[in-house]
């Protein structure tokens, strides 16, 4: 085996690794707020990819105006699908609402073929091109860049959620519900607020994953990596977003070079099944105690 | 002899010991009743007799058999029945299909007969109806609501329609967690009369946790008393009543005022 | 206005159908069936047969997500295996059509048991995404097990032969699904008249207490899995010999979504609701297809949109009846019904 390669292969996956973490925080953010698994995730992502995409290159704004205003649209898609769709099904059978979630994800779907057709399309380019060496191995700068991007996103958003008192009320939202109500934090606004959040991260990430891979309306298949990646982690746990987004991003990539192609979600899937039979509330998860 | 025997029962979950070194003998025929504080362990210790929590040690033997290892179902088919705290109907099915659900660990029809529904499905359906209808229905006079959804009954009827499905598996003993909670005088009454009648038509052992000091000292033969996941006593009602340990866990405790009013009250009116 | 349906026996009172009008209707809704080809045009028959099928997979469907409360989205990829099955067979072993959808049936159940497993270790959503697994693992064999799937190529299907004739047209190939989907849909109904049925509520309800109550959840899980696997293999076998061709797209994830859309819509937990959901999904479409047609004069590329319409629609139409009418059309048409039982007196 070539140590170099392997290398190289190992930085692609992380890389792409990133982006997975950065969607799960997503995911993390709307499950530890309002108890909803989001199978939307995936679209609200390609959602975002797409806005930017019909600003930047449709209505042909400079990049950093498509960049704002498609964040802001992935943040207002959040907040009402929030308001619209969740509030009045919260309380109900968590089934529904996960039910209603690929519902949504449907309409999405539809929605982007509707406006931009269901042809694959490629963003404009907006990251750094030179190649970038890291001692003797390559990694392609769209990689580079979206990594370092969406590190320094999570990073942001980790000191957000520590010390913005939006972050402190979301995780008291998530810890007790009951008792942050009591002590006077707004719960409704805490479950906006995190959709609101979500949808912008997601938006964000979908805007990475795009400029690396290309968008289509299909790249909400990668919204199931990512239910993987928050299982494989623990759906309440950001750490667990973190640490397994780059480890199914690293696995996926061995797979996808020294196995072949095909091989890249069937290793997700078993790795999945896996956890799913001997740790199903994940590597960092709580495990929820069972009631009569 | 006991039918039900509980042997140095010990259940924690993480750091919180719900029940430690608990024992008692239920003897066959007799209206038992475990009863203690709020959070006491009562119902740790059915749920463990059940089989839903796994003991960190101890035994539960039902007829001499020891049935520690063995799963829910099996429990109930060996004739343990029982109905729950804050009750557990089935909301997508009328009475009548909750009650006869209750039949179920005495019924055999697979899912290949079950589907084409000929001969020995049928019958079997037939009879369990029949037997629902003469024995269950009738005693406990729900015969009119056979036909509703459960989960539009009030409460006190909800609560029959429970010792209804308990009483179709045909237990041997049957455990009822706070059959009488929230009804009122006229309800508990019913209760207590359909326990004592069910108790002498078949012969079925009952164990039962209850708050109402009133019934226990009532119908009960034997009781014990729990106290944080211990066992602090244990005899007829009136030895019970005069235990010192006793009197001291309910002192303090909110039940305390209760316990010595009920008890002045029913002895007054008896 | 009815008023009560006495009995003699509680054998009387426990049929499938209890009152003579029920009785009468069910009699003109067969009679109707077999008069429909006769009175109908090939586009038409086309239709039913697909709906058949649809009718056979949703109510497997229902079985286990409607009454036994174990979301599943795998049940296109259990066709897919019943689909394979059968065309394996057609180009291997030259059995009689029969005989293949028996077997597409069997090896779809112990297929469906095994991607069952997850649920004797979890529940609820994380269920739904082992099985969500599950169809990505079986597509990955559809399209790499090439020896037997024919790869990504697929494989052909000759029309089934009975009598001496091949079902190759809706117009023949309706009398061999018609009657299946009638006597299968009818085995569903009965599963719920008894033991079995009540175990599979139980556990939706309260998987818990059924299990104190002496339910044992492993094994009527797997039943239940078992069931629903069985519906799909036959669907499955169905679709193949419909179609005459099939490759591993023909059985994606939307479809299962388009499965789990038509329970919701009809009605989760009743039979009734898995064949009107599974008609209304099927005739969305056809309903779209109409409108494009009116549409194309005035709109550029009207048929280019008809597909992201669709997939809009059935999105929309899965959160519109969970949002507004979670029961779904089955309890549209209790309220119809109950009207009529009532009038002319208001309930």
């Amino acid at each position: 085996m070539e140590w170099l390669f392997f290398f190289e292969v190992s930085l692609a996956g992380l890389g792409f690794g990133a982006l997975y973490a950065l969607t799960a925080v997503a995911f993390v953010v709307i499950y530890k707020a309002t108890r909803v698994i989001n199978l939307a995730m995936g679209e609200m992502l390609m959602f975002g990819a797409y806005l930017f995409f019909g600003f930047a290159a449709g209505m042909a704004l400079p990049v950093w105006l498509a960049l704002v205003l498609a964040l802001l649209g992935g943040a207002l898609l959040g907040l009402g699908l929030e308001r619209i769709v969740i509030r009045p099904l919260l309380g109900e059978n968590p089934i529904s609402v996960f039910m209603v979630t690929i519902g949504l994800s449907s309409v999405l779907v539809g929605l982007v073929e509707i406006i931009w057709t269901a042809t694959p399309r490629s963003l404009p380019d907006f990251l750094p091109s030179d190649p970038i060496f890291i001692g003797d191995a390559f990694v392609a700068p769209k990689t580079f860049w979206s990594f370092v991007i969406a590190a320094v996103v999570i990073g942001v958003f980790l000191v957000l959620f520590r010390f913005w008192r939006g972050g402190v009320a979301l995780r008291a939202t998530a810890s007790d519900q009951g008792a942050a109500y009591a002590m006077g934090i707004n719960v409704p606004a805490v479950y906006s607020l995190s959709w609101g959040l979500a949808g912008m991260l997601a938006a964000g990430a979908g805007i990475l994953l795009g400029s690396v891979a290309g968008i289509s309306s299909e790249m909400g298949v990668f919204g199931l990596t990512v239910l993987v990646v928050v299982i494989v982690g623990g759906l309440d746990s950001v750490l667990g977003a973190l640490v397994a987004g780059l480890f199914i991003g690293w696995v996926e990539s061995l797979a996808g070079v020294y196995l072949g192609g095909e091989y890249e979600h069937l290793m997700t899937f078993i790795i999945l099944m896996v956890v799913l039979l001997l740790r199903p509330w994940g590597l960092f998860g709580t495990r929820e105690i069972e009631r009569l | 002899m006991s039918i039900l025997r509980v042997d140095g029962l010990s259940l924690a979950f993480g750091g919180l010991q719900a029940l430690r070194d608990v024992s008692l003998d239920v003897a066959p025929g007799s209206i038992t009743a475990v009863i203690g504080p709020n959070g006491a362990g009562k119902t740790s210790l059915f749920n463990a007799v059940s089989g839903f929590y796994r003991p960190q040690a101890g035994r539960v033997v039902l007829e001499g058999q020891d049935i520690s290892r063995v799963t829910p179902p099996r429990r109930a088919a060996l004739g343990l029945g029982r109905t729950f705290q804050n009750i557990a109907l089935f909301r997508g099915m009328t009475v009548m299909d909750n009650v006869k659900l209750g039949a179920h660990v005495r019924t055999r029809t697979g899912p290949l007969a079950a589907m084409w529904y000929l001969g020995p499905a049928r019958r079997e359906e037939v009879r369990i109806r029949a037997e629902v209808e003469q024995e269950v229905f009738d005693f406990l006079e729900i015969d009119h609501i056979r036909r509703s959804p459960v989960a539009g009954l009030p409460y006190g009827l909800q609560k029959r329609v429970e010792l209804a499905r308990a009483l179709a598996m045909r237990p041997k003993v049957l455990m009822l967690d706070e059959p009488v909670a929230g009804m009122n005088r006229e309800e508990k009454e019913d209760m207590a009369r359909f326990i004592l009648d069910a108790r002498d038509q078949w012969g079925l052992t009952v164990l039962m946790v209850e708050h109402d000091m009133g019934m226990v000292m009532d119908i009960c033969d034997q009781v014990h008393v729990l106290n944080f996941g211990e066992k602090i006593a244990g005899g007829t009602p009136a030895e019970v009543q005069a235990h010192p340990e006793v009197i001291a866990a309910y002192l303090g405790s909110d039940d305390m005022a209760t316990l010595r009013e009920r008890l002045r009250g029913e002895r007054g009116a008896a | 206005m009815r008023i009560g349906s006495p009995k003699e026996t509680y054998a009387a009172d426990e049929g499938l159908f209890r009152t003579r009008t029920q009785w009468a209707w069910f009699g003109i809704l067969l009679l109707s069936l077999v008069l429909f080809p006769f009175l109908s045009n090939l586009y038409w028959l086309y239709l039913v047969c697909l709906i058949s099928i649809h009718v056979i997979s949703a109510t497997g469907l229902n079985i286990l997500t409607g009454y036994t409360g174990q979301v599943s989205l795998g049940q296109a990829a259990f066709m897919g295996v019943g689909a394979y099955t059968v065309a394996w067979l057609d180009n291997h072993a030259a059995t009689p059509f029969v005989l293949n959808l028996l077997a597409a049936g069997g090896v779809t159940t112990v297929v469906g048991m095994v991607a069952g497993l997850p649920s004797l270790r979890v529940k609820g959503l994380y269920l739904a995404i082992a099985t969500i697994a599950a169809s990505f693992i079986l597509h990955f064999v559809f399209l790499n097990w090439e020896s037997v799937t024919g790869g990504a190529r697929g494989m052909n299907i000759a029309p089934p032969q009975a009598f001496g004739h091949e079902l190759a047209n809706a117009d023949t190939f309706y009398w061999l699904v018609m009657p299946v989907t009638v006597v299968m849909v009818l085995l569903a109904a009965n599963l719920f008249r008894t033991r079995v049925g009540r175990a599979f509520i139980a556990i939706r309800d309260r998987d818990i207490s059924a299990s104190v109550l002496g339910i044992s959840l492993p094994v009527y899980k797997l039943m239940s899995f078992a069931i629903a696997s069985f519906y799909a293999g036959i669907a499955g076998g169905f679709y193949a010999y419909f179609f005459g061709a099939i490759n591993p797209e023909s059985f994606p994830l939307l479809m299962s979504i388009f499965y789990l859309a038509a329970v919701i819509v009809g009605g989760l937990g009743t039979i009734l609701g898995s064949i009107l959901g599974a008609v209304f999904m099927t005739l969305t479409p056809e309903l779209l297809r109409y409108g494009v047609d009116v549409m194309e004069p005035f709109v550029d590329d009207a048929s280019a949109l008809l597909s992201p319409v669709r997939t809009m629609v059935f999105g929309l139409l899965i959160v519109g009846f969970l949002l507004f009418e979670p029961h779904g059309l089955a309890e549209i048409w209790r309220r119809v019904r109950r009207f009529f039982h009532l009038w002319p007196f208001r309930n």
